[in-house]
């Protein structure tokens, strides 16, 4: 089994439904480490070499955070400018990422259908993320499609525990040693891959 | 009869209120500005009170009574525990040397019987623990090294009055042993009846008035034990003072420490500055004038005879040689308990009532030297040493000026030179704590040894060309002085000052100092912080509702000073921070600072997004 880093961007995870019902369904799977970055940097003053040293022990990194005005949470650009250094995680020498994979679990108030080029936000939610995609191809590592939970304000919470157990399966899966990478980038989403996955298996 | 008290008391208030401000603004301190005040309206110069200056020094000995009080309130065993090398080594061997050298003098040159040369030489050996005291405080030299050896020795004299007191009677050869014994035995008693009244009665008694809940009902039952006492023990014919110390030392573990303290303070004060006057009062210039060589004689005798062993003992035990000098030259004086004992030779007839009157001259005229010879060291002798450092050090660093002075170098000052120093920035250090300026000159930091509020200190320090001023001092009167100094003469700097608490945080918010950082603030909020992070919640909201709380904070104790400006006042008690407390709680409830991060609530923060769904 690879070994996962999941890394928890959320300001107020106290009154957070869909975050907390995530972290719950994968906190426990012995491969899974939790790092959780507003509680351990309420200041944000960020121990790089720590940061380093994580995530050379890991193969996986995964950034989970709800949108707030079409970003991640300040925290995670405040970690993504102190820990990947030039030189470290890129440019000459900066080799120390290449090759990792890197998943972004993201969840959202507004639906689906309000991200694209007829809905209210005007731009699916993948062309919002094009910085942290460039910077993971910058670091040598290999993006994966999202996994999302959008429209929040509307789920009732057996929905919440139907993506919990869809999460669970999905980082299960990519911490297997044999993945095809080419065959999970066919699908919008991680969801789409597991919800596909789990179809074929059921024929 | 109310004339007579009126009259009285318009003079000596007068006096006092004219005198000690011109003496103080004179760099001479309080206490001489008081005995000068007594020795202009004594008989010898105006004359406004004649003999009645005896009476009014009787009455005014309750002052040194209510000092004695305080003075063993603040003797906690553990602490006298822990000093106890110092007290009975240094403080032991002052007395027994200084009384014996004295003693033999007297004995040989003007030929005392042995009894009374004994006795007059304990009487003379004893420091002035109000002048030293009050001179110390003012000159904020308590912390020091000197200070606080000089403490030690004042308090083994304090003391020693217990014992000399009792053998005075075993000396007095006409009242003969057995009564001498009965004399002893009645001291012991009555010091025996004072520590058990003060556990036993005293206690239960504070609790029953506070329990009453009248602030002047405290304030009187206070005043009570001082006074009772103090009748106790003149009963006895014993030194009220004495029994008053032992008052205080057996109430100093008591929950009504702080109470009595606040309680007793503004008397002792007015109290002791009355006892200053009647010395003044009392020094018979005719006396003097008759046997000017006597006296004179006498008081540069016991004088240097004093300072002479005070120097050899500071040698003996290690304080530097400047401190040294501060040591000696504070506790040269001969102290107010040799009136005392003076007093108790005349009643036991073992000295004629000429020499007495003679020995009460000179022990008024040591106890007025003091802050003239402190005005001098102060001025001529200590900066002569401290610039020869000075320029020791400027040799090897010509034309360098640094961008912050740090005034005051204990934890608070220290910490912000080495976070400073680790991020370039030198600082240069006033200090007037001779071991800091020798600890930090070795580790290379620009020091200046003296009083941080003098205008020469300053400009050599470079105070004209630096940016910041940091004050670090413990002081409030003294940060509030040096803040006015740098406002008046060197506008180009900062002025950023560290403040004990709310009542200093006012006090310099009423010099206009605009940096105020209140010691207690930032810890308390960063252990209320980790307080809530250990009850559950979330460390970065705990986070931000303690920065929140602080900017509140800041911003209520600031409105709070402009409400206390109107009100204006001066004397600071336990009981006015409680007022405070009450009022900043008030302010709390009302202004309810709870957490407004809504945007973050949910797991949208799209505001628009939530419009259209």
């Amino acid at each position: 089994m690879k070994k996962i880093l999941l890394m928890l961007a959320h300001p107020r995870f106290e009154k957070s439904r869909a975050n907390k019902a995530l972290l719950t369904a994968v906190q426990d799977l012995p491969f899974v480490t939790v790092h959780d970055l507003y509680e351990l940097y309420p200041d944000f003053n960020i121990d790089v070499s720590r940061e380093q040293e994580l995530l050379t022990q890991h193969q996986i990194l995964i950034w989970q955070y709800p949108i707030y005005m079409y970003s991640p949470p300040a925290i995670l650009k405040q970690w993504m400018d102190l820990v990947l250094e030039l030189g470290w995680a890129h440019g000459p020498g900066g080799n120390n990422l290449e090759g990792k994979l890197l998943c972004n679990t993201i969840t959202t108030g507004g639906s689906t259908e309000s991200y694209g080029p007829k809905g209210f936000n005007n731009y699916r939610l993948e062309e919002f993320l094009r910085p942290l995609e460039q910077t993971a191809r910058l670091c040598k590592m290999e993006w994966l499609p999202i996994f999302s939970i959008q429209g929040t304000y509307r789920h009732a919470p057996e929905h919440y525990s139907h993506y919990g157990n869809q999460y669970r399966r999905a980082l299960h899966s990519l911490a297997e040693e044999t993945i095809d990478l080419t065959h999970i980038r066919k699908h919008p989403s991680l969801n789409e891959w597991i919800a596909s996955t789990e179809r074929q298996a059921a024929l | 009869m109310i004339d007579g008290f009126l009259y009285q008391a318009l003079v000596y208030i007068t006096a006092a209120v004219i005198c000690v401000p011109v003496a103080r603004r004179l760099g001479m301190g309080s206490v001489l500005g008081y005995l000068i005040a007594g020795i202009v309206i004594g008989p010898s110069v105006f004359g406004f009170i004649g003999k009645e200056g005896q009476d009014i020094m009787h009455f005014a000995e309750f002052g040194v009574v209510m000092m004695l009080f305080l003075i063993g309130l603040e003797i906690d065993p553990a602490h006298f525990w822990k000093l106890r090398s110092r007290i009975f080594g240094l403080g032991g061997l002052q007395l027994c040397v200084t009384a014996l050298f004295i003693g033999t003098g007297l004995y040989c040159v003007f030929g005392f019987s042995w009894q009374a040369a004994l006795g007059a030489g304990l009487a003379l050996s004893k420091s002035s623990t109000a002048i030293v005291m009050q001179t110390l405080k003012e000159k904020s030299l308590h912390t020091t090294r000197a200070g606080r050896s000089a403490f030690s020795v004042l308090l083994l004299q304090d003391m020693a009055v217990i014992p000399v007191l009792a053998l005075l009677p075993f000396l007095a050869a006409q009242s003969g042993f057995f009564s001498g014994w009965e004399q002893a035995g009645l001291l012991i008693g009555a010091v025996f009846t004072v520590v058990v009244a003060g556990r036993y009665i005293i206690a239960p008694f504070l609790r029953l008035v506070a329990a009453a809940g009248l602030r002047e009902l405290c304030v009187a039952g206070s005043l009570l034990i001082v006074i009772a006492t103090a009748y106790l023990m003149k009963l006895c014919g014993l030194s009220p003072a004495l029994g008053a110390f032992i008052a205080g030392v057996v109430l100093a573990n008591s929950e009504f420490r702080h109470e009595l303290e606040s309680d007793i303070e503004p008397f002792k004060g007015l109290l002791l500055g009355l006892f200053f006057i009647a010395v003044g009062a009392s020094i018979n210039f005719s006396l003097i004038a008759e046997q000017p060589a006597t006296i004179l004689t006498l008081v540069a005798a016991v004088l240097a005879v004093k300072a002479c062993i005070l120097m050899v003992l500071g040698r003996l035990f290690k304080i530097p040689f400047d401190q040294n000098f501060i040591f000696t030259v504070t506790l040269s004086q001969v102290g107010e308990f040799a009136f005392v004992i003076f007093a108790f030779m005349g009643t036991l007839q073992l000295l004629p009532t000429a020499w007495i009157d003679i020995m009460m001259a000179v022990v008024a005229l040591t106890m007025s030297t003091t802050p003239v010879l402190m005005l001098i060291t102060e001025r001529l002798i200590l900066p002569r040493f401290g610039i020869r450092k000075i320029a020791e050090q400027k040799s090897d660093e010509i034309d360098v000026t640094n961008d912050v002075i740090i005034a005051g170098f204990s934890t608070f000052g220290s910490t912000v030179g080495r976070f400073l120093r680790a991020n370039d920035i030198e600082a240069t250090i006033l200090d007037n704590n001779s071991e800091h300026v020798d600890l930090l000159r070795k580790m290379g930091f620009r020091v200046f040894y003296g009083d941080a509020t003098r205008l020469d200190i300053l400009n050599s320090a470079g105070a004209s060309e630096a940016k910041i001023l940091v004050i670090a001092i413990d002081d409030q009167t003294t940060s509030c002085k040096l803040s006015e100094t740098a406002r008046k003469h060197f506008p180009n700097l900062t002025v950023m000052s560290r403040a004990n608490n709310n009542f200093d945080a006012f006090a310099l918010m009423e010099h206009n100092v605009q940096n105020i950082y209140r010691e207690c603030l930032d810890a308390s909020i960063r252990l209320s912080v980790d307080a809530l992070v250990l009850l559950g919640f979330r460390r970065y909201s705990a986070t931000r509702a303690g920065q929140k709380f602080i900017a509140y904070d800041e911003a209520a104790v600031q409105k709070l000073s402009q409400h206390r400006n109107d009100q204006k006042q001066y004397i600071l008690t336990t009981r006015q921070e409680i007022e405070l407390q009450e009022q900043l709680l008030t302010n709390d409830r009302e202004a309810i600072h709870n957490l407004n991060d809504h945007a973050w609530e949910s797991d949208n923060g799209d505001e628009m997004e939530k419009r259209t769904d």
